[in-house]
């Protein structure tokens, strides 16, 4: 147990610190570096909670694809710098506010509401394993599931649509 | 309490599959300059020891001694991150393959592979989506024209590439019912399942040798183009690690293709004396580098636009009816 918590908070460490790199970085590249170190470190806490499927599916999703396609779009564009300090006028003080309804809430649910003590016990020794995931997607959250299928299938055709048209025009 | 035996059993095997695939990365150098020279009736090295044999440790040496240049304007830090990043994914891919049953050694069960883990196929996927960045990051670092296109144009192809791959995964899992390469091996006891799925294997050699950038689809260092890609400013010891990862990863992959549709470690007795095993994985991925040095000798090279058209008109279709077909034969074979 004890383990696994100076891991866990190790972990943390680098997630927050990674997180507050991305934030602050002044070149994009490597903001885009700190939140894939992020993402890394996300997935190895999956599999420190024995999900190893939701773990490999955060690394091959979030850090290997959407990632990679953030980094192309930066280098493509030539973006990495961003201009001078943004300061962004009524953003601010709305973003000031909604951290602090974040932590009024987060502590609330941590330290007043006790009923979460039923997150913290144990999972089920197939939990997150591909049969057990695969059937839920597959009963219980069959609705769910659908509908994200059409509405990807929907965003899909709708990116060929217009890069169609695209082409048109310019020849 | 905490077993001190499995411990070294873990390490032990880590070690020898590292000193295996670093032996196996200079004698692959070497095993492509022999064949492709014969292939194209030349000689080869045939001056460094008996026959060139001793020709790796001289590149080797040569490599070490060179001196390393770093470009003024580059990004320092992430200069030298990249061609670590590009080596890890190729060494620690080969963790969830596995190489032979369960050995005794001295009276204890040792069982040939370092990870037999159940979501084996995702963890392949996955560590082959992190691969690309060793590349795109050394292509970016450079700060140079040249080697940004080759980083750019090889993230292109290997995103592309990568469903694909992906998708022909899809046919041997099915079939085995598992996600575990061990599983996969063992459902492939009778048959393999190359002959189930030849489409499924075929589709996944094109990807995979898309995935590690070899000829026809080395686009990220057609020379003509882009002098050396990703590459162009890097030397020393630091170029050497570029062609590591790719060997290696020609190396894990051949194995990783031996498992999935050539019956991984199967074959011929292996039950009575499981060390074969090893022996048997061994020879499918010597023959399976020999057909990639055949292919990159004989192969010119494909157009940037007939590559990515190729990816996702001919092979992202392909894949799907593949696994179309697969899903609706297994559907109607055992229900």
């Amino acid at each position: 147990m004890t383990l696994d918590l100076v891991l866990f908070f190790a972990l943390a460490a680098v997630a927050v610190g990674a997180a507050l790199g991305m934030l602050f970085s002044r070149n994009a590249v490597y903001s885009a570096l700190f939140l894939i170190l992020n993402f890394a470190t996300i997935a190895v806490f999956f599999l420190l909670l024995g999900a190893p499927f939701i773990a490999m599916a955060q690394v091959t999703v979030y850090a290997g694809a959407i990632m990679v396609l953030f980094l192309f779009v930066i280098m493509l564009l030539g973006a990495e710098q961003t201009q001078g300090r943004h300061r962004g006028g009524w953003q601010r003080p709305l973003a000031g506010l909604l951290t602090i309804a974040l932590i009024v809430e987060s502590v609330y649910l941590i330290f007043v509401r006790s009923d979460l003590v039923i997150l913290i016990q144990p999972a089920a020794s197939d939990y997150g394993s591909p049969q057990a995931l695969g059937e839920l997607l597959f009963t219980d959250f069959l609705l769910p599931f659908e509908v994200t299928s059409v509405l990807l299938l929907a965003a899909m055709v709708g990116v060929i649509v217009l890069t169609k048209e695209d082409k048109k025009k310019q020849s | 309490m905490f077993d001190w035996l499995l411990l070294l059993e873990w390490v032990a095997k880590s070690g020898i599959l590292l000193f295996i695939l670093l032996t196996g990365f200079a004698y692959t150098t070497f095993y492509e300059r022999k064949l492709a020279a014969r292939i194209q009736v030349r000689q080869g090295p045939n001056r460094t020891g008996p026959g060139g044999w001793l020709q790796p440790a001289a590149d080797g040496v040569k490599l070490i001694f060179k001196e390393e240049l770093i470009p003024a304007s580059a990004y320092k830090f992430v200069f030298i991150l990249a061609p670590i990043l590009t080596v890890l994914p190729a060494l620690v891919i080969m963790a969830v393959v596995p190489w032979g049953p369960t050995i005794n050694f001295f009276g204890r069960n040792i069982p040939l592979h370092i990870a037999d883990v159940n979501v084996a196929i995702l963890y392949i996927l996955s560590v082959a989506s992190i691969s690309v960045y060793g590349i795109v990051l050394a292509g970016w670092s450079s700060n140079n024209k040249y080697a940004m296109m080759g980083g750019l144009r090889s993230s292109a192809q290997m995103l592309s590439y990568e469903i694909a791959l992906g998708l022909s995964f899809v046919g041997p899992m099915l079939i085995a019912g598992s996600m575990s390469l061990n599983d996969i091996v063992e459902a492939q006891r009778g048959l393999w399942f190359i002959f189930l799925q030849p489409l499924g294997a075929f589709i996944f050699y094109v990807a995979m040798l898309a995935e590690v950038n070899r000829a026809p689809f080395d686009m990220p260092e057609a020379e003509q183009e882009l002098t050396a890609g990703y590459h162009t400013e890097y030397s020393g010891m630091k170029f050497a690690l570029f062609f590591m990862g790719e060997y290696i990863k020609m190396i894990a992959v051949s194995a990783i293709f031996a498992a999935l549709f050539l019956g991984g470690y199967r074959g011929p007795f292996v039950d009575q004396w499981p060390l074969l095993g090893p022996v048997y994985l061994l020879i499918k991925i010597i023959a399976s580098l020999g057909l990639m040095i055949w292919i990159r000798a004989t192969l010119p090279r494909l157009r940037y636009d007939r590559l990515m058209a190729f990816g996702w008109k001919t092979l992202l279709p392909l894949s799907l009816l593949n696994v179309f077909v697969t899903a609706v034969v297994i559907v109607l074979l055992e229900l």
